[in-house]
């Protein structure tokens, strides 16, 4: 055994041991995940999960206007509105509001582009499901309040 | 003299006898390849006599999309190319835009805009240092890793609303302001890895396994480099002090103070080194930009509806891959008539056939975690 030998064996036994002080240390600390579903972590105020509308302080009403702005703006056509003018009212209001989820890519396009704020980012963050349809045909408008609530319950 | 190293690894007496070749093929789900890779290996026992890359599985018609959509609408899709740095590849098209129509960018956020992206090449080159090491069979510094790289993702999303596959620059700026607490978060972060990063190189640089595992391996000569268009810490690895930011400036770059990390070898271990400077070096920037952040507006005001004149346009950037470029053609109209996208994964695997060539199987692993590609990016 020659001498150079030896001491390829003793550097590389001391690169271990380093190595293995960096693990040992770190088993030591504190761990960094979290258990969910039993704890749930933060989320951030600007955490993206699907869009929803935005209700009106008031009557509880969406504030969209029914424009479209959203829908032209979406890269994946995810989003479809159609609107209509409740009666003694100024300006239209959604009468069918639907997310396809399943091609949406959380971009924030249509949030920019409506006019009167009507549209936010949901922290919903539990987005997982064994199947499609929930997702690829989520209605924005039964989480707020609608005047045209009888046309509604036809759909 | 990569052939003569070819011709001593060769088991010549079994060499063309069909007998003993075989063909294997590494992908398109293999841990190694990192994607929807298919090498088709041509092997002679564990030697490779050539290694063919087939592409395409990942394909997308990202350019013809591009040709379909808005300006703003090919945005979002910017992030969907290489998913781990979308920044830059966000900052490529803003910029990109912003050159053919003539937009200013405030101040502010130029410094946002650098700043995101150099704590997104941060968590790009600790994704890869994770998966370098697994392809090396080493478990323990992919959860070292990705520990760091959390805490990144976690100040991303707090600023971007997003973990990995961001879309926040807009053209003439960015979409949300940096706060206190954020910029504290991020001086926090530099000053944790200044500390935290020796324990990278005790674990695993100055490993013995790990240093027989990368010398000399793979190693890719200088004249090579310009032959295959390698860019990135690829080309850096073999002393080519080639980066976009030095070259050709863009964003508030010529004004910062940082290095670009050059290694002579050109073997596995120089990029690796190149790639653990280079997070140094960003943390550097983020320090400056952290410091030097101008109060102002964050967004300066553009045309809702976005329509370049006539004419074509180029944009470089450096992504922690490499050159990305961008070319588009305008035809005056709100669509893109013509775009195109050079990314840096691609002309980086394409020297792989030639690394491959006479290495052990468990070596072309190594060369091709080494490449650092992203899949999706070759593909595009
Ligand atoms: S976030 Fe983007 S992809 Fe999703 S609905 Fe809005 S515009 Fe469409
Ligand atoms: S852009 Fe706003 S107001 Fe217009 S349809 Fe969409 S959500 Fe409604």
């Amino acid at each position: 055994m020659n001498r150079s030998y030896a001491k390829d064996i003793a550097t590389g036994l001391a690169s271990l041991l380093t190595g293995m002080k960096v693990t040992m240390t770190t088993m030591l600390t504190k761990g960094h995940t979290v258990e969910w579903p039993r704890e749930a972590a933060q989320v951030p105020l600007m955490f993206r999960g699907h869009i929803q509308l935005v209700a009106n302080k008031d009557n509880g009403f969406a504030k969209c206007i029914a424009c479209g702005a959203c829908a032209r703006a979406c890269p994946s056509n995810c989003i479809e509105v159609k609107g209509a003018k409740p009666e003694g009212a100024k300006k239209k209001s959604p009468t069918f509001f639907m997310l396809d989820f399943t091609t949406c890519s959380l971009c924030g396009l249509c949030v920019e582009s409506c006019p009167v704020v009507a549209i936010t980012f949901s922290r919903d963050y539990a987005l997982a499901g064994f199947e499609l349809q929930p997702f690829a045909g989520m209605d924005l408008l039964k989480d707020v309040a609608s005047p045209f609530v009888e046309e509604r319950n036809d759909i | 003299m990569f052939d003569s190293q070819t011709a001593a690894t060769y088991n010549l007496e079994t060499v063309g006898d069909q007998e003993n070749d075989f063909i294997l093929n590494l992908g398109p789900q293999h841990p190694g390849t990192h994607g929807v890779l298919r090498v088709v290996l041509h092997m002679d026992g564990e030697y490779i006599l050539s290694a063919d890359p087939v592409l395409g599985y990942g394909h997308r018609m990202q350019e013809k999309i591009a040709e379909t959509l808005t300006y703003t609408q090919v945005l979002p899709y910017m992030a969907r190319m290489d998913y781990l740095s979308a920044l830059s590849y966000n900052q490529a098209w803003v910029c990109l835009v912003e050159k053919m129509c003539g937009y200013e960018v405030p101040r502010r956020a130029e410094y946002i805009r650098v700043l995101t992206t150099e704590l997104n090449r941060i968590s790009s080159h600790f994704l890869w240092f994770g998966a370098f090491l697994l392809d090396l069979g080493a478990f323990t510094p992919f959860l070292h890793a990705f520990e760091d790289r959390e805490k990144i993702l976690d100040l991303l999303e707090t600023l971007t609303g997003s973990r990995l596959t961001y879309c926040f620059f807009r053209f003439g700026g960015v979409g949300a302001d940096v706060d206190s607490v954020f910029l504290k978060g991020a001086q926090d972060f530099v000053d944790h890895m200044r500390s935290h990063l020796a324990s990278y190189h005790d674990l695993v640089t100055g490993n013995v396994i790990f240093q027989e595992r990368t010398r000399d391996v793979g190693v890719i000569l200088p004249f090579d480099t310009w032959g295959y268009g390698l860019t990135g810490p690829v080309l850096r690895g073999s002393g080519e002090k080639y980066d976009v930011r030095l070259r050709e400036p863009y964003s508030i770059y010529p004004e910062l103070d940082f290095e670009i990390p050059v290694e002579q070898t050109g073997d596995c271990l120089a990029r690796y080194l190149v790639r653990l400077q280079e997070i140094e070096e960003s943390l550097n920037i983020i320090e400056q930009t952290i410091a030097g952040m101008p109060e102002g507006p964050i967004r300066s005001k553009v045309p809702k509806i976005i329509k370049p004149p006539e004419g074509e346009a180029t944009m470089s950037v450096e992504t922690p891959r490499g050159e990305l470029m961008i070319y588009a053609v305008s035809d005056g109209s709100k669509i893109p008539y013509r775009v195109k996208y050079r990314v840096p994964s691609f002309a980086n695997l394409s020297i792989f056939s030639k690394m491959a060539k006479g290495q052990l199987l468990a070596d072309a692993l190594a060369v091709l975690g080494s490449l650092d590609l992203v899949i999706p990016e070759v593909d595009r």
